[in-house]
């Protein structure tokens, strides 16, 4: 009896979880795709005209960040991923790692906070720069516990046939373990992206937002969700069209990353058992 | 695993040889007493003492231990020694291989003789990367503590217990979103504990079989989803929720109760606390479902043959085994809630206020930092915003790495993980 009263229970959980979910969801498709039109995504925001122009800025910002961040934030996940996964072990290995899986929960205003510190108050404006370097310290945590969870996974045998061949152990980890790893690795960097893609308190304050398209790094630039934060406060009717149409646009790149990263870490998983 | 023989034995077995290879260990007391045992004789190992000894005793002890110690130097002690012949190693390969560990760790017993100048560089290459967390994270403190340094000093503990916030007078105080944080983020936790626990406990054990993999895939949805949407949603609608049936009926009927008194606006802490709710369930849920999981089958098929239900099994002998870990798991939760900002932001309102009402209007120290960073002109109102960044980071860090060390403590991920 109490068995099927809790099991009840435990289903009504997970209905009172989800609903949130679908209601959200339902939400953004609805508002958003009656103000989503082809040319909001082509230009640039414009009050005065007629229609409250686009996201055109947003969009291409976001793509810079983007771009940005994983140069920042693969570079260093990459290397601390192979260290952790080929040569660590030991009190330096355990720090290393437990140090990434703090900082995996760092909030993202202080990472924000932190490049501001470091980049927009020596070079003097708010850039891309920093907003790159800030989203690249979120990143980092992911693309590194992932990497190397993903060379783990990695057979033994590859290395041990790479090495009696007389390759030299650097070689086999660049030319043979990470090649067979190639699926997981880009698994790793869309988990990475995805989570950055729809952050934006870091962004607030290094890259700061801008009406224009990015022209250079050192410059203030717009990100889509900036820009649905900024739309969302306005008092008019159509910069709130602009938010929701812009929350559509996020949330569909968003689910659009993890449905690629859940897919290929299924292709990577069955190449492994099969090789 | 036996722990290797003594420095007696190698006198008896190897009087007159050299027991130490010439590719021995490159440590300075290794060197130090290698040489000394090769040119003078083995005995004057015990002079050097410890280091020798275990130098000497790995020597030894090759071929009788399955598992290689972290060293890459006794790796290299492993390899042939065309000198000594050792009767026992003829057997040894068999059984090294069968308790070698899994995977990549293994690969370290055969990768580090002969290092060429490549995998130095290689070596040294992904040390340095490593090292740049450890950096990283020192930056982070020096970076936040300098730029808070005028309030630092300014006030000093005193931003601590001050609930002024005066930009126009320069008198700042953190107590008003400390408590707005605290607030928020424990009562979202009392929400969003049972209701994760239900939902892992669910998907861990009671879901049938094709409904476990979708259901585990759209918890998880719930945390890709960014949170300024959640904030833009919460807005439009989660506030026009609270606002009138919620906090209206509250009111109405119980608003006597400290909890529930003031006026209905919708946006505020009660609105901040459901949408944190929502935010922090997924993290918790997924980490509990993992934990859950790897309860091992033999503690639930023994109560199950005592004759326990299956809801007593999960109660009596599941939760408890996972208690650490799950304990882990609310706390990372919390630590989420309490960094957690644009949706707060967005449908907390934005004022200042401390005490038990949930309809208030209040500011989270990450709220305040998102809506008056970029107003925030002088040397001191820019300084005070960092300074509550600081106190964040070390509050979520705090939390962080408490709730890890539970995490890892349960399920043991800290070396092979």
């Amino acid at each position: 009896m109490t068995n099927t009263i809790m099991r009840a229970l435990c289903a009504l959980c997970c209905l009172i979880v989800l609903a949130p979910l679908a209601a959200v969801l339902f939400y953004v498709v609805s508002q958003g795709a009656s103000s989503l039109t082809p040319s909001l995504l082509t230009r640039l925001p414009d009050p005065t005209a007629a229609h409250g122009g686009g996201l055109l800025n947003a969009i291409t910002g976001t793509l810079v960040l983007l771009l940005l961040a994983c140069l920042v934030g693969v570079s260093i996940g990459l290397m601390t991923g192979i260290y952790l996964a080929e040569y660590g072990r030991g009190r330096f290995a355990w720090l290393v790692r437990f140090l990434t899986d703090v900082l995996a929960g760092l909030p993202s205003i202080v990472a924000g906070l932190v490049a501001y510190g470091l980049i927009v108050v020596v070079t003097g404006n708010f850039s891309a720069l920093s907003g790159g370097v800030a989203l690249g310290l979120l990143m980092f945590p992911i693309v590194t516990r992932t990497i190397e969870g993903v060379l783990l996974l990695v057979p033994s045998d590859v290395r041990e046939a790479g090495l009696a061949l007389g390759v030299r152990r650097w070689r086999v980890i660049v030319s043979v373990v990470l090649p067979m790893a190639a699926s997981g690795i880009a698994t790793a960097i869309i988990l990475g992206i995805a989570r950055v893609a729809g952050e934006t308190a870091p962004l607030l304050f290094t890259a700061f937002g801008s009406p224009g398209t990015p022209n250079s790094l050192l410059q203030p630039v717009s990100a889509l969700p900036l820009a649905i934060f900024v739309d969302s406060q306005a008092p008019d009717q159509q910069s709130r069209a602009l938010a929701w149409a812009g929350a559509l646009v996020l949330v569909a790149l968003v689910l659009l990353l993890n449905l690629t990263a859940r897919l290929l870490a299924a292709r990577f998983g069955g190449q492994r058992s099969r090789g | 695993m036996d722990s290797g023989p003594t420095l007696g034995r190698i006198k008896l077995d190897r009087a007159g040889d050299s027991p130490i290879g010439e590719r021995a260990v490159r440590s300075p007391i290794g060197l130090f007493a290698s040489a000394l045992v090769r040119k003078i004789h083995p005995s004057t190992a015990l002079v050097v003492g410890l280091p020798a000894s275990r130098v000497v005793a790995r020597y030894n002890a090759r071929g009788r231990r399955a598992v290689m110690p972290s060293s890459p130097h006794a790796a290299e002690m492993t390899k042939e020694d065309p000198v000594v012949n050792h009767g026992e190693s003829t057997d040894s390969p068999p059984r090294a291989f069968a308790r070698q560990p899994a995977g990549a760790r293994a690969f370290r017993l055969f990768g580090d003789r002969a290092t060429s100048l490549g995998d130095r560089v290689f070596h040294g290459l992904s040390v340095c990367f490593a090292l740049l967390i450890l950096v990283i994270t020192l930056v982070m403190v020096v970076t936040l503590t300098i730029q808070a340094w005028p309030t630092i000093t300014r006030f000093g503990w005193g931003f601590l217990t001050s609930a002024q916030w005066n930009p126009v007078v320069d008198r700042y105080g953190a107590l008003t979103f400390l408590f707005g944080t605290l607030y928020t983020s424990l009562f979202a936790l009392v929400l969003a504990v049972p209701l994760s626990l239900g939902v892992a406990i669910f998907l861990a054990e009671l879901a049938p079989r094709s409904v476990r993999g979708p259901a585990t895939m759209l918890v998880e949805l719930l945390a890709a989803i960014p949170s300024v949407v959640y904030g833009l949603w919460g807005i439009y609608v989660l506030t026009a929720i609270v606002q009138s049936p919620v906090e209206g009926w509250l009111g109405a009927h119980f608003g006597w109760i400290p909890l529930f008194s003031g006026p209905a606006y919708g946006s505020g802490i009660l609105a901040a606390i459901l949408i944190l709710t929502i935010m922090i369930v997924p993290t918790i849920t997924a980490i509990s479902t993992d934990l859950l999981r790897r309860v091992p089958t033999e503690q639930r098929e023994g109560m199950l043959a005592l004759g326990a239900t299956h809801w007593e099994t999960i109660t009596q002998v599941v939760l408890p085994y996972a208690r650490s870990g799950i304990i882990g798991a609310v706390i990372l939760g919390l630590g989420r809630a309490v960094g957690e900002t644009m949706a707060v932001t967005m449908v907390i309102g934005n004022g200042r206020y401390i005490g038990p009402s949930l309809f208030a209007v209040t500011d989270t120290m990450a709220s305040v930092i998102a809506n008056q960073f970029s107003e925030a002109t002088g040397t001191l109102y820019p300084a005070a915003l960092l300074e509550l960044g600081l106190l964040l980071f070390l509050m979520s860090m705090a939390l962080n790495m408490l709730a890890r060390l539970l995490v890892w403590r349960f399920a043991r991920l800290g070396d092979t993980r």
